[in-house]
């Protein structure tokens, strides 16, 4: 009997079509993995399932039956419950008061007897090691997820949904995990595993499904087939061009990490070079230490552990700005956030991190003339589509931000130039452009660390390649060392040999 | 520039609307009082524009609520909403008046410089604190700037009833020597020279704000505070200061008062300018020209109410109740859009 | 001995109108939604009350008047809040406007007057014979209002809803995470409203104190700051009933003693004693520092 069957699945976010026509099915009282890299659309689909978006068109079938699933209230009428990447769980209570909000025992009072004894029952039944009294806020991820579980089997949940439930746990949490997992499935519970790493794929489900941009490319049991297979499935096989030539010489070291410590759950340190005229690019799937990468030697986040040299010089008491001055040129990874004021107009933003520079600012005054200056040099060098520099920048399509941030970043002269996530949400042609101007930058001698979610681009790119895995660097190379599926088993965990 | 162009002109559009909305609700509430509108609001306009005596005092009613009205745009270009300008110009009026009073021996050319100085600091001292609450301890800067209001009001209310006060059933202070008032700019009107200070002080905040570094990352923090931090803005600093300033412009709100009106401290000598400032700011869209422009019309219907209630049976209050409603509608930006769609 | 009663009993009397402000205070802001307008709905309550009490005669139709206004008056402040998304800070802030404006305007339109109403039915005070001869506590029931009784059981039952009943819990939870709650099935948005109206009848009953039992007239501003003291008591008392009742006592022992302090040999100004209050929560607010913190959740919307 198929617990879930989902046919023909469509869903659209403007012109992205993130479920393109899937088609997804799970026995019941299995574990079922979904497999795929960031973006491919895992997410969307099991949020459908569990009633968060509703589809554009396809059917939803639970237990054989069709089922129209509006909100998270008809997905538990249903008995599917979901344990969501980020925790909803309420901090200042307790463990108790939080599996059973919102179906509490009592019509009015709080029968705390009650729901204790509810809770206690399960607890017993799927083995878990909880104290119902702590505090939410004082449980480790691994205790809160276990809440989040427990929470979804209060509400009776017959199909239990677990999105990226590894991300953000330790070893040990992740093979208590496994054995709550396997428990639950013993008990005649499903359970929807969405994942990227092989390994778990591997160790713990029945059936695995493979998605890539939005289709389903591969559904297997998981005794047929090995991580090699999975791996390739996942990357898919795409002839690209190699844009990047690899330059004959590099000059000096220009950024130095030496024995840093990006996540605190991170058991050894991270050591990384980028020398002149060289492109590092830094591989792995999202979460795994990259944003803590880039705040570190931005100087957002103060280096705690290690040490970080930019020409030769100690990091650690240099404030941001004056890391700029250096000639640290920054693409943040969250651009909206980070790197633009978007109701500022683009000749204002260009002062954004410059608002000291000798060049704009005289006796305190802003030079809006060198501004206008600059604005206007780039905007033209990069063909930036504007109506004016004294347009705001939030008015803009996301490809010309990027530019307009890449024009003031570059005009500096900079020596170091950290691109991280520089294509996220641009449309193909604007990619193009990121690329060229990134190798025209390498060209030039600048030393660049690229920092991307997305493999292709790191090996059409860089000229060396490290491998991010939960916080360590698992794989340093020569791009061209490992093919884009051996460098995809580094991205799941895979450690190189030494 | 076109789309810029048609923002602002939407923005303007805007808050006429919010006004249109205001003054027609405020009809309502006349007619059921059992007068007619017209009557009232013809009333106002001639009681505020209906000679140059009357324009002259309506510019100068005008002159307080920009600036508590500019002192509150100043925290909101960096994000910070100043609650607390009533007790900051309280404490600025009184620092201002004991310095005055203290030192009245001094030629009036130190004088006058220096009891406004000591007004403007006593604004800033008092505005900086929920600078720093907010800064330090992420308290609201809300919160403690009521609390300050009180204190503010109640110290001053001390002062001015105890240790300073004058003989007589007043609350209030001696009077200060006649060198340092402000000049009238027009006889028998309010209007003294404080409307040049305000001039000057508006042009100031505007230089400030758009042509230096310093405002540029002051609007920056306002506008996108992590982008500002990752641009190497320290943006507590930016938050304090931010406050200082706005308690400073605030202060002088008081002070101009004193200098210009009162020529001593007198208890309760605001009608809540204060808070009437952020409506003032926030319909003046946080922009000096804006602010002056609101102020202006704040004004104009302060001045307007007194005839109102003298020749129709229409309370001077009404008008409260309009800029009440002013700033109900423009804090909810999306009521006046779901308006305008509707209309078409 | 007599005058410590009195004192008592006069503490008592001046902080009904303090402690129901911070009850509207908690009662919002546990759900996450900052109230600034308290000050205001409570004037017009106190203006309602007057105005019931007048046309029908009757102080009690009046004091069910006052709630009534409050009642709207929250929901309509929830409109502004929830559904139009309007800066909270700011709505309060217009609320306080309107109605210190609405009531002058309304007073001048009913009884013609500016500055205070003509005077109407009030709600007579009660005494309870024996208790009232108590040492100490014996002020509390000699000519008090019943508002004080009433206080007494309304903090209790907000205690009560917020830590014994599930709805209670699930309105606390929402203050801190609303999200996490709207996951579990629950329509935050309708809790929401429900305390806004709650809130709001608890400060229109406050303002009927006010007016109608304290007094038996409007006067224009009668409440006088209460409600922001009020929201200052609730801060102080760490946005939980029983505190709010304790800091309001706080509060009010500042204002009592001023009616005594003339007489007493030490000359301490009244200004200074009833600012005692305000910085006293301000230290409290430095010293607890970044732990001070209210609901988490405090200005946050769900859609």
């Amino acid at each position: 009997m198929k617990a879930i069957n989902m046919v023909g699945i469509v869903k659209c976010f403007g012109p992205v079509r993130a479920n393109d026509g899937i088609d997804f099915q799970v026995e019941k009282q299995e574990i079922h993995c979904l497999l795929g890299e960031n973006g491919t659309g895992k997410s969307t689909l099991m949020n459908i399932l569990f009633g968060l978006y509703h589809q554009d068109s396809g059917d939803i079938y639970i237990n054989e039956k069709k089922a129209e699933i509006a909100n998270p209230n008809d997905a538990y009428a249903l008995g599917i419950g979901m344990v969501h990447q980020h925790f909803m769980l309420v901090n200042q209570f307790t463990v108790l008061e939080n599996i059973v909000m919102g179906n509490e025992a009592g019509s009015f009072f709080t029968d705390e007897k009650a729901n204790r004894q509810k809770v206690e029952e399960l607890v017993e039944r799927f083995g878990f090691r909880i104290d119902l009294d702590e505090k939410v806020g004082n449980l480790s991820v691994g205790m809160m997820q276990r809440v989040e579980i427990l929470k979804t089997l209060y509400r009776g949940a017959d199909i239990i949904i677990l999105d990226e439930p590894t991300a953000v746990l330790t070893p040990q949490e992740v093979e208590e995990l496994f054995r709550i997992l396997l428990q639950l499935k013993e008990s005649g519970k499903t359970i929807v595993f969405i994942t990227h790493k092989l390994n778990e794929t591997m160790a713990v489900s029945d059936h695995v499904t493979v998605i890539r941009k939005g289709k389903v490319v591969f559904q297997t049991a998981t005794k047929d087939t090995t991580p090699e297979e999975l791996a390739t499935q996942m990357v898919g096989r795409q002839v690209e061009a190699v844009v990047s030539r690899p330059a004959k010489s590099y000059g000096e070291v220009v950024l130095e990490l030496k024995q840093v410590r990006l996540q605190d759950k991170a058991e050894k340190m991270v050591d990384l070079t980028v020398r002149a005229g060289e492109i590092l690019g830094i591989a792995g799937v999202d979460g795994n230490g990259q944003r803590e990468l880039e705040e570190l030697i931005v100087g957002m986040s103060p280096c705690r552990e290690g040490s970080i040299l930019f020409l030769g010089k100690d990091m650690n008491q240099v404030s941001i700005r004056q890391r700029k001055e250096m000639g640290l040129g920054y693409i943040p990874s969250d651009r909206h956030k980070h790197a633009m004021v978007p109701n500022f107009s683009i000749q204002e933003n260009f002062l954004l991190g410059y608002q000291e520079d000798e060049r704009y600012c005289k006796h305190g005054l802003v030079n809006y003339k060198a501004l206008e200056e600059d604005a206007g040099k780039q905007i033209e060098h990069f063909e930036i589509k504007v109506s004016g520099i004294d347009q705001a920048i939030g008015q803009l399509s996301g490809g010309n931000q990027q530019k307009v941030i890449f024009g003031r970043e570059v005009i500096h002269d900079p020596k170091l130039v950290i691109a991280a996530q520089p294509v996220r949400g641009l449309d193909i042609g604007a990619i193009e452009y990121v690329h060229k101007t990134l190798l025209e930058l390498k060209e030039q001698g600048k030393a660049i660390l690229l920092i991307s979610a997305e493999l292709s681009e790191v090996m059409n790119l860089s000229d060396r390649i490290a491998v991010l895995y939960e916080g360590e660097v698992s794989a340093q190379f020569v791009n061209g060392t490992y093919s884009k599926e051996e460098i995809g088993l580094f991205m799941a965990g895979k450690k190189e040999e030494a | 520039m076109g789309k810029s162009y048609k923002k602002t002109l939407d923005e303007i559009l805007r808050s006429l609307a919010a006004i249109l909305l205001a003054l027609v609700i405020g009809a309502v509430f006349i007619l059921a009082s059992g007068e007619s509108p017209l009557r009232a609001y013809g009333a106002l306009i001639k009681g505020a524009m209906g000679s140059p005596q009357a324009i002259a005092n309506s510019i100068s009613k005008s002159v307080p609520l920009a600036f508590t009205g500019l002192a509150v745009a100043m925290g909101q270009r960096c994000g910070m909403l100043n609650i607390g300008a009533e007790g900051q110009l309280h404490a600025g009026a009184m620092a201002a008046v004991i310095t005055a009073l203290t030192f009245a021996s001094l030629p009036s050319m130190i004088l006058l410089p220096m009891s406004i100085a000591a007004g403007i600091l006593a604004g800033m001292a008092v505005g900086s604190v929920p600078g720093i609450f907010r800064a330090k301890y992420k308290t609201s800067e809300v919160i403690v700037a009521i609390m300050l209001n009180y204190i503010c009001t109640l110290f001053t209310s001390w002062l001015v009833n105890g240790p300073y006060k004058v003989a007589g059933s007043t609350a209030q202070t001696e009077l200060m020597p006649e060198g340092i008032w402000f000049r009238k700019i027009l006889p028998r009107t309010q209007l003294t020279t404080a409307v040049l200070m305000l001039i000057v002080v508006a042009v100031l905040i505007y230089l400030f704000l758009w042509k230096t570094s310093i405002g540029f990352q002051l609007r920056a923090v306002g506008s996108n505070p992590e982008a500002a931090r990752a641009a190497g803005i320290p943006v507590n600093r930016y938050l304090i200061l931010s406050m200082t300033l706005s308690g400073g412009i605030a202060a002088i709100a008081g002070v101009t008062e004193m200098f210009g009106k009162y020529h001593r401290f007198i208890e309760g000598f605001s009608p809540s300018f204060g808070f009437t400032g952020i409506a003032v700011a926030i319909l003046g869209k946080n922009h000096p020209a804006g602010v002056i422009l609101t102020a202006l019309l704040f004004g104009v219907m302060d001045m307007g109410a007194l005839r109102m209630s003298r020749e129709t049976a229409v309370s001077s209050n009404m008008i409260i109740v309009v800029q009440s409603l002013v700033i109900l509608f423009v804090s909810a930006p999306t009521l006046i859009k779901a308006f305008h769609r509707k209309r078409g | 001995m007599d005058m410590i009663n009195s004192f008592i009993g006069l503490t008592f009397q001046l902080s009904v109108p303090i402690v129901l402000g911070a009850l509207c205070g908690t009662i919002a802001e546990r759900g996450g939604i900052i109230l600034l307008g308290v000050e205001g709905m409570m004037l017009l309550g106190a203006f309602a009350g007057v105005a019931g009490s007048w046309f029908t005669g009757s102080a009690f139709l009046g004091a069910l008047c006052s709630i009534a206004v409050g009642i709207f008056i929250g929901w309509l402040y929830g409109l502004f809040c929830l559904k139009w998304k309007a800066q909270q800070s700011v709505v309060g802030v217009g609320i306080n406007l309107f109605a210190s404006g609405v009531t002058a305007v309304m007073l001048k339109a009913i009884w013609e007057a500016e500055g205070m109403s003509e005077s109407v039915a009030a709600i007579p005070n009660l005494t309870i014979p024996g208790l009232c001869r108590l040492p100490l506590v014996g002020g509390l029931f000699k000519a008090q209002s019943p508002y004080l009784y009433l206080t007494f059981l309304i903090v209790a039952a907000v205690w009560v809803f917020f830590y014994k009943t599930k709805y209670g819990v699930r309105y606390r939870a929402i203050g801190d995470q609303p999200f996490a709650v709207q996951s579990c099935g629950i329509n935050v948005n309708r809790y929401r409203y429900i305390a806004m109206m709650v809130s709001g009848a608890l400060a229109g009953l406050a303002g009927s104190y006010l007016s109608i039992s304290q007094n038996n007239l409007f006067v224009v501003d009668m409440t006088a700051g209460r409600g922001f003291m009020g929201l200052a008591a609730n801060i102080f008392g760490g946005w939980n009933p029983i505190g709010s009742l304790g800091a309001g006592l706080v509060f009010a022992v500042a204002q009592a003693a001023r009616f005594y302090l003339n007489d007493s040999a030490v000359q301490i100004p009244s200004q200074i004693i009833q600012m005692l209050p305000y910085v006293v929560t301000l230290v409290i607010l430095l010293i607890v520092g970044k732990k001070a913190k209210g609901p988490e959740a405090l200005g946050k919307l769900v859609d």
